[in-house]
């Protein structure tokens, strides 16, 4: 239940944002981090707590509102960026968050996904990418890798898998970011950048599900591989990674591939990532499922874009200037009127 | 030659020719221009699916009928007095329903070896005397508009397409209209173009001139005005009465508008009139498809808007999912289906009420929702309102059956005064020492309370899942479930508690009541009107709201001997008052993609009483 006191935005702290309900995920599950990392985050924004609304859909993730103490909607498979751009235009002074799965945001939401990109709304998409069907019990998802055996492709999986950046690039998003859910400070960072983004914000963030997919982003997440298998972007910093900082990204044409920095290449040849480089970050989302690259984490993508309910509410301020604002007597009675005694 | 005027109560005229030959424009200028002389109207706009059917064929034909009165009427009229028609086609598909010894103006140029062959005629049927029955004018309009524009240096093209104002013109002549209302029209539609102006209004005097000086025509006739109710009117289709009603249903409840929609014939111009609102503050989002489309306005209600969508059929069964969240979420929403034929795709352009079953019953899980039905074009300006009324006094969505004639028919309009219409009352809830439950409950309605996000101190959750009753929180309970789909039936059912006592046109008992829901209502009461006049004891009953039901409606039923629902479906609304009531209704059922003439129904009536 709502709390009934009234807080004050600069004195909120995590327990603010901490609801009254259990939280219901599989123990260890990489959620847990994803929803801590953003109620030790949202103080920091300094607005008050009704101010914020989580939207969601269908899906172990989509859980996600009734464990944050905002204004929350758990709504139906797939429609949360639809539903949540009805809230964001109804009004756009609230912080809106959609919080997604990839089935969710991808398979039978994939439509509203995309279209929320293009239109630009200022909505945070936080969409759990955990590469399966946690709720209906573990079958393949579309960022399942091809071949995947599970309860429904016993034989393996036969889709060619989403890789998610790709198609927000595609969709020409103008946030494009990716972290991952035991990188709690990076998450925190992202979580930051997304929503000081004005303008849609789809970050995605690879969660582990203990139970029917457990392992996936191991490699990115173990001591011993980390290191070689992750790069942390960073604005106009070369592309470094490995646990001596001693191997890069080097672009050969158009062709990326790893250097290791010694005699034959210097830090000179490594590439520098440019949040504003749209074909930067369509380099780096393509690195998904390579073996032989690491895993980009941080922002891909930033560029200022104008902003759907910005232009809307322009349109509406245009409207009344030079119509005049509405008038309803005065506009049923325009026109081809006439009077009976 | 002086003019022979000859009064005559109404006539049905239909404007019949090729998708590109400009007959909805004809008609509505007709129509506009006798609504303005103070008769009475209904339209009957017909078209094609396609945007331009290949020319010339039968499947490219577009008609415009309206009825034009001295006295109040219901319908756009059985059958045509007159049929103009501007290609063979449109005379091969339109000539059946003419009445017997019925007037034909024809375009004759158009009625070349080509098209009559396209039309599907062995020969010519303006030479062959198989119109002999009726009273044809074979007129050259191609070529008069031509000379009357020879001087303009306009593409042989654009002056063609000027001859449906030659025919415009022409009935204006003969049926003693002014020309000046389409003049000013033209005037405003062309201000940029005034080469187009000049063309046009030069084939429309032609017209007219045409009429005054060739000796063919004897008489004239005149239509009186009729005698409507006192006020300012305006002419109107049922698309733009509805959207109106929304507008003034936000303006009264000081609700921001939100609607969000996705074109779809023929409910796309309620996108199109709400876009053009901005002024008013109205939101419109186009959405990606129709699922989008009721789940923006569902976040929007959310959010504390008066939200709003509109489809038809294949449009709604797309929205039934979230129709569903809405009943769930307790949300007030307005969703208008302007029904047409179907299934599936079905007929885009021709009218039906086959939606009912889908409107009342078409979703998962017990899914109670209030649903209204427009009567007339006008009249969804009143059901539209009600509508946004009943779904924000009552926390629920609510669904507005209108259907294609509706959508595009048209007829004179009072003009409402707003400050009259009921008080839309709006209670967000606002922070108080009471802890704050989303799902406590009105006392007397059962409305949940609705607080919005931005309210200091009332964050909450909401959500498709079942709720905790007062709590709203999730709950898997058995004993809550029953509780809570009982809940939502009754607060549904709450709604027949603003009904008015239902009115019985014609005896309060008698042979037999004829039952109408929706567009069917002005056919129906015509047809009634005819058989109490030749002394029969029939009675007429239309219902504004389909569900719930009027509480009276069950022991008016008992009192008539039989009971006819005729409905443009395969008897929906029949089956619902046989389960309700026990009574034994009998449908009469077309599904023609055309609205009933009362001629139809007044047989059926008849045979029933014998």
């Amino acid at each position: 239940m709502a709390k009934s006191e009234l807080v004050k935005p600069q004195l909120l702290t995590r327990m603010d944002f901490v609801s009254d309900q259990t939280v219901r995920w599989c123990p260890g599950c990489g959620n847990y981090s994803i929803l801590a990392q953003t109620q030790r985050k949202f103080p920091d924004f300094g607005i008050s707590k009704e101010n914020f609304v989580f939207v969601s859909g269908i899906g172990c993730s989509s859980r996600f509102p009734y464990y944050i103490d905002t204004y929350g909607f758990h709504t139906i498979h797939g429609r949360a960026p639809a539903i949540a751009a009805g809230v964001k235009l109804a009004n756009p002074e609230l912080s809106v968050w959609v919080v997604t799965g990839d089935g969710d945001a991808l398979s039978i939401g994939g439509n509203h996904t995309i279209h929320l990109m293009r239109r630009n709304l200022d909505i945070n998409l936080l969409m759990f990418n955990n590469r399966i069907y946690g709720l209906t019990k573990g079958q393949y998802s579309p960022t399942s890798e091809l071949g995947k055996v599970t309860k429904s492709t016993p034989m393996g999986s036969l889709d060619r898998p989403f890789n998610p950046p790709a198609l927000a690039l595609g969709a020409d998003a103008t946030f494009v970011a990716r972290t991952i859910d035991r990188e709690t400070h990076h998450m925190q960072n992202m979580i930051s950048r997304a929503y000081y983004h004005h303008g849609t914000s789809f970050l995605e963030i690879y969660q582990n599900c203990l139970i029917f997919n457990d392992g996936e982003f191991r490699f990115l997440t173990d001591k011993e591989t980390r290191d070689d298998h992750v790069l942390i972007l960073e604005h106009r910093k070369p592309m470094l990674f490995g646990k001596e900082r001693n191997k890069g990204i080097h672009l050969d044409g158009n062709a990326p591939k790893v250097i290791e920095l010694g005699d034959e290449w210097s830090k000179n040849d490594v590439l520098v990532h440019d949040e504003r480089d749209w074909i930067i970050a369509s380099i780096l989302s393509h690195f998904t499922y390579r073996g032989d690259l690491p895993t980009p984490i941080g922002v891909l993508y930033a560029v200022d874009e104008p902003v759907y309910e910005d232009m809307l509410d322009d349109q509406i301020q245009k409207a009344m200037k030079f119509q005049g604002k509405g008038d309803f007597k005065k506009f049923v009675m325009s026109g081809s009127v006439w009077h009976v005694e | 030659m002086a003019k022979k005027i000859k009064s005559v109560e109404g006539v049905v005229i239909r404007f019949a020719g090729d998708s590109g030959d400009g007959m909805q424009l004809t008609g509505t200028r007709f129509s506009e221009t006798t609504a303005i002389v103070g008769n009475d109207l209904s339209t009957l706009p017909d078209y094609p699916a396609e945007i331009r059917a290949p020319a010339g064929t039968l499947a490219g034909v577009s008609a415009f009928q309206l009825q034009f009165s001295a006295r109040d009427i219901h319908t756009p009229g059985d059958q045509p007095d007159v049929l103009v028609a501007m290609n063979p086609a449109s005379l091969k598909v339109h000539l059946p329903d003419l009445v017997p010894n019925g007037t034909i103006i024809v375009n004759s140029n158009t009625f070349s070896k080509k098209y009559l062959k396209l039309a599907g005629y062995e020969s010519n049927p303006l030479e062959d005397e198989s119109l002999k029955e009726y009273t044809l004018y074979s007129i050259e309009m191609s070529r008069l508009v031509e000379n009357a524009c020879r001087d303009l240096n306009l593409p042989a093209g654009t002056v063609g397409r000027t001859k449906n104002m030659f025919a415009l013109g022409l009935c204006y002549w003969m049926y003693n209209q002014p020309l000046e209302p389409t003049i000013k029209w033209l005037k405003i539609k062309f201000s940029k173009k005034p080469n187009l102006v000049e063309a046009n209004t030069r084939a429309l005097h032609a017209g007219y001139a045409y009429g005054e000086t060739e000796r063919i025509f004897s008489t004239v006739y005149k239509v009186e005005a009729a005698k409507l109710a006192p006020g300012e009117y305006r002419n109107i289709n049922g698309n733009y009465a509805l959207s109106l009603g929304l507008l003034a249903a936000s303006i009264k409840s000081n609700l921001p508008l939100f609607y969000g929609g996705y074109p779809i014939t023929p409910a796309s111009d309620i996108l199109h009139k709400l876009a053009s609102f901005r002024n008013f503050g109205v939101k419109t989002l186009q959405a990606e498809d129709e699922i989008a489309g009721i789940s923006a306005a569902i976040g929007a209600a959310f959010a504390g808007n008066l939200a709003i969508t509109a489809t038809s059929g294949p449009g709604m069964a797309l929205k039934s999912e979230a129709l569903g969240l809405a009943v769930m979420a307790e949300l007030p929403l307005v969703v208008i289906n302007v029904q047409r034929g179907g299934p599936s795709t079905g007929l885009p352009t021709k009218t039906e009420q086959s939606d009912l079953f889908q409107a009342v019953m078409g979703r998962n899980g017990e899914s109670p929702i209030p649903v209204i039905a427009p009567a007339t074009p006008g009249d969804c300006f009143n059901v539209a309102y009600e509508a946004c009324r009943i779904a924000i006094k009552y926390m629920t969505p609510v669904i507005v059956l209108s259907d294609g004639y509706l959508g595009n028919g048209s007829e004179p309009w009072l003009i409402p005064n707003i400050n009259r219409l009921p008080e839309i009352k709006v209670n967000f809830v606002k922070l108080s020492k009471d802890t704050f439950m989303p799902y406590l409950r009105d006392e007397t309605n059962l409305a949940r309370n609705w607080a919005i996000p931005g309210t200091t101190g009332l964050e909450h959750r909401i959500g498709g899942l079942e709720k905790e009753d007062i709590t709203g929180d999730i709950s898997y309970d058995p004993e809550n479930h029953q509780k809570m789909v009982q809940l939502r039936a009754q607060k549904v059912e709450n709604v027949a508690n603003e009904m008015e006592p239902t009115t019985v046109f014609g005896s309060e008992n008698g042979d037999l009541l004829v039952l109408s829901w929706g567009s069917s209502e002005g056919a129906c009461r015509t047809a009634v009107e005819r058989v109490i006049n030749y002394g029969k004891s029939v009675s007429h009953i239309h219902l504004r709201w389909v569900n719930p039901l009027p509480r009276d409606l069950g022991e008016i039923l008992i009192r008539f001997k039989q009971i006819l629902i005729p409905e443009i479906n395969m008897g929906q609304l029949s089956k619902i008052i046989r389960a309700e009531y026990l009574v034994d209704a009998k449908g009469l059922n077309l599904v023609k993609g055309k609205p009933f003439r009362a001629g139809e129904i007044e047989k059926v009536i008849t045979e029933l009483i014998g």
